[in-house]
């Protein structure tokens, strides 16, 4: 079922020194695996249906000059997020390396 | 609902083959498939010019109908329904979709059965769409597109497989090229089974229904296809933080060199057309009131919006090019940032682009983008685009009323600074709208900002000609339509009353007459009764009030422009010349605009408060204009 979560805005900050929290966190080229999406029910359905289901392996690629938005890569197609919904989108933390 | 559900066919039945003799069943499929699966590349393939694109009742969405010709004459319609992702009706491309499927659209009979093309390279994604297209019970065709895709970039898939646990047919074709076509054509002629019932995971939930697709697509032995090299080689060149914004910057200039300057020769060739059609009927009618209507009603009046016409196609190849080829998601992915502050999104920037050409291809092109709250707020600023049918009516108050100095050192002079400053001036007002709209009338709809990046591909000539086609035969649906009668009424308010019989001179005509009701209203902004008429008849075409004024001050044959120039000097205070000017940057003066405006948004409500607002624009700037003005020369 649907996998929302709610949080406020520590996350961020919180889990910076853990890993990638969300996808705005992944360098270009860097993977992460998708936990949950933390947004308004229609927009995580959109997402969804584009790939972003939990679980999912996203690769960030290029973007736009400036960085915004950024096209992800994930279940072979190519999709372009803005920052504020890239950052609904958060990542499972990595296992310890 | 809970765990899987099934489809349920009832009997495996088929439906009637054919009527009595003569009178063959006449079938209607849809084509179903998510965005970028080609669906549209297989319904030009099958239905090729026999096509019909209008849209469905109450909502914007296109409706695109083709007929295709089988063997043996029979004939079957095929709907090429918007692209979607899924069957929820979220969006109103999937509330159609899921409408016409289910039989619930008004006016649309129910497919007998349904074609569902998926991206063969992409195919974990695209199942999920069968999931719910299956549940519907219609006999379904399953095409896998892109096979030449799929087997160059060294992908596989059993079809024979994927059929049984369907439960319907499948085949792999490449729609571009045509390969493996006839088993699509064989199940248009054949007899539709209905699908095998086959366990389908619940389709509200999507986690389960990607497990589901995935699942199928691995028994079915599919391999997914390397990434496309070619591609991600493209994109390290477009995307380049500093060789894309320049690539963008060459395919902008380049837009504007095509629309301006290449366009220019054919513009100049109907141009000719027209007058030779009315020198031609000059010569072979007696002078009489039919011919004047001929001449000056008809043919003036379509003849200088048909103008138009090489450019809009010219405009719609570029746009073609880099939507087929893939280039306007990246176009649209650079330019995001940008808009995004006034508002917009990356998606309006070629519609936008386009506007300055002319509104209505811009209008028409605003359907790349999804967003409906976007889609409208582009359509509501691109008549502020400073369009081409402007550019006779600047040159001429300019070239009247601003004497040529240089401004900018040798290169750019008064002339050239007050014509951008005219451009700017749209622009603004563009801007200033877009950033007005955001923040009232559009502001609840929310919209994540999605854009799916597909891979390059080579544009076909048949899905640009097709495109083209259909674009000049809208716009020559309108000039033949709405364009003629405007300029038909037009010509009657300038010939009526007759006076013994003859047309009297203008000032005395209806168009006088209104000119002249007009008068009160519109000397604040420093027009006479004169410019009134002139406005009246812009409302064909912006430059229509060239000719006109050019009849209202007697220059007969095409209104000399030397000679147009000093009447207007003699007539108009530099006020008002500049009020002029405003008023065009601002105003709503084309019918055209109007009507594409109501077409697409599929009703009277948008093009009424953008006519209002825009007029009201015009008339509160001129009227500035015409003070400021007056109050620096005193």
């Amino acid at each position: 079922m649907l996998q929302l979560s709610f949080s406020n805005g520590r996350s961020k900050t919180r889990r910076a020194a853990s890993g990638p929290a969300t996808l705005v966190d992944l360098k270009a080229g860097e993977q992460g695996i998708l936990e949950s999406l933390d947004t308004a029910e229609d927009v995580a359905r959109r997402l969804m249906e584009l790939g972003f289901v939990p679980g999912s392996v996203v690769t960030a690629a290029r973007s736009a000059p400036g960085g915004d938005p950024r096209v992800y890569r994930v279940d072979g197609s190519e999709i372009a997020l803005r920052k504020e919904t890239a950052a609904c989108v958060k990542l499972k933390r990595p296992s310890k390396p | 609902m809970s765990g899987c559900s099934q489809s349920q066919p009832d009997v495996r039945q088929t439906a009637p083959e054919s009527g009595a003799r003569g009178s063959p069943v006449h079938h209607t499929i849809a084509i179903v498939g998510p965005p970028n699966s080609g669906k549209s590349t297989l319904f030009n393939r099958l239905t090729g010019l026999r096509q019909k694109v209008a849209n469905y009742p109450g909502v914007t969405v296109e409706q695109r109908v083709g007929r295709v010709r089988l063997a043996s004459n029979r004939e079957l319609d095929l709907i090429d329904l918007p692209g979607v992702y899924s069957l929820d009706p979220r969006s109103e491309d999937e509330r159609v979709t899921r409408d016409v499927l289910t039989g619930s659209m008004s006016g649309v009979p129910r497919p007998d059965a349904v074609i569902l093309i998926l991206d063969s390279t992409n195919l974990a994604r695209h199942l999920v769409l069968a999931a719910p297209v299956l549940s519907l019970g219609l006999p379904t065709l399953v095409v896998l597109n892109m096979a030449d895709a799929l087997r160059n970039r060294g992908g596989e898939v059993d079809t024979a497989s994927l059929a049984r646990q369907l439960g319907t047919p499948v085949t792999l074709v490449s729609a571009a090229t045509g390969e493996g076509i006839e088993p699509v054509l064989e199940f248009l002629t054949g007899q539709f089974g209905v699908p095998a019932p086959v366990e389908l995971p619940v389709i509200q939930d999507i986690p389960k229904c990607r497990q589901w697709a995935a699942n199928v697509g691995s028994a079915a032995a599919y391999r997914a296809p390397a990434p496309p090299v070619w591609t991600h080689r493209l994109d390290s060149v477009f995307l380049h933080p500093v060789a894309g914004p320049a690539v963008f910057a060459v395919v902008v200039v380049a837009v504007f060199q095509t629309i301006f300057v290449g366009a220019r020769p054919l513009m100049d060739g109907v141009e000719w057309a027209v007058a030779w059609l009315a020198e031609l009927t000059g010569t072979l009618l007696p002078e009489s009131a039919i011919r004047s209507l001929l001449v000056e009603g008809v043919l003036g009046g379509v003849g200088s919006v048909l103008v138009f016409l090489p450019q809009i196609l010219l405009l719609f190849l570029f746009i073609g090019v880099l939507e087929d080829s893939g280039y306007l998601a990246r176009a649209a992915l650079i330019a995001d940032r940008s808009m995004a502050r006034v508002g917009l999104q990356g998606k309006s920037f070629i519609p936008l682009l386009s506007a300055y050409a002319c509104a209505v291809p811009a209008i028409m092109a605003t359907r790349t983008i999804e967003s409906k709250r976007d889609r409208i707020a582009t359509i509501l600023i691109a008549p502020f685009m400073t369009c081409s049918a402007r550019l006779p009516v600047y040159t001429l108050v300019i070239a009247a009323f601003i004497p040529e100095r240089s401004l900018l050192g040798p290169l750019v002079g008064t002339r050239a600074g007050a014509l951008l400053g005219l451009y700017l001036l749209g622009f603004l007002a563009a801007v200033a709208t877009a950033w007005m709209l955001r923040s009232s009338v559009l502001k609840s709809e929310r919209t994540p900002f999605v854009l799916e990046m597909p891979p390059y591909r080579r544009p076909t000539l048949t899905s640009l000609g097709l495109r083209l086609l259909d674009r000049s035969k809208i716009f020559l649906r309108r000039a033949g339509t709405v364009i003629l009668g405007a300029a038909v009424l037009l010509w009657v308010l300038a010939h009526l009353p007759l006076a013994q019989g003859v047309a009297p001179a203008i000032e005395d005509s209806l168009a006088g007459t209104a000119g002249r009701t007009l008068e009160p209203l519109i000397e604040p902004l420093g027009f006479n009764w004169k410019i009134g008429i002139g406005l009246i008849s812009s409302l064909a075409a912006r430059e229509v009030i060239v000719g006109t004024l050019g009849t209202i001050y007697g220059m007969e044959n095409g209104a000399s422009t030397q000679g147009l120039q000093a009447a207007l000097q003699q007539d108009l205070t530099p006020g008002g010349a500049v009020a002029l000017l405003v008023f065009f940057a601002f105003a709503m003066q084309c019918i055209s605009t109007i009507a594409v405006v109501r077409r697409e948004t599929a009703g009277w409500k948008w093009p009424l408060i953008q006519f209002a607002y825009m007029g009201a624009l015009a008339y509160a700037g001129a009227f500035a204009a015409n003070r400021i003005v007056q109050a620096w020369l005193a």
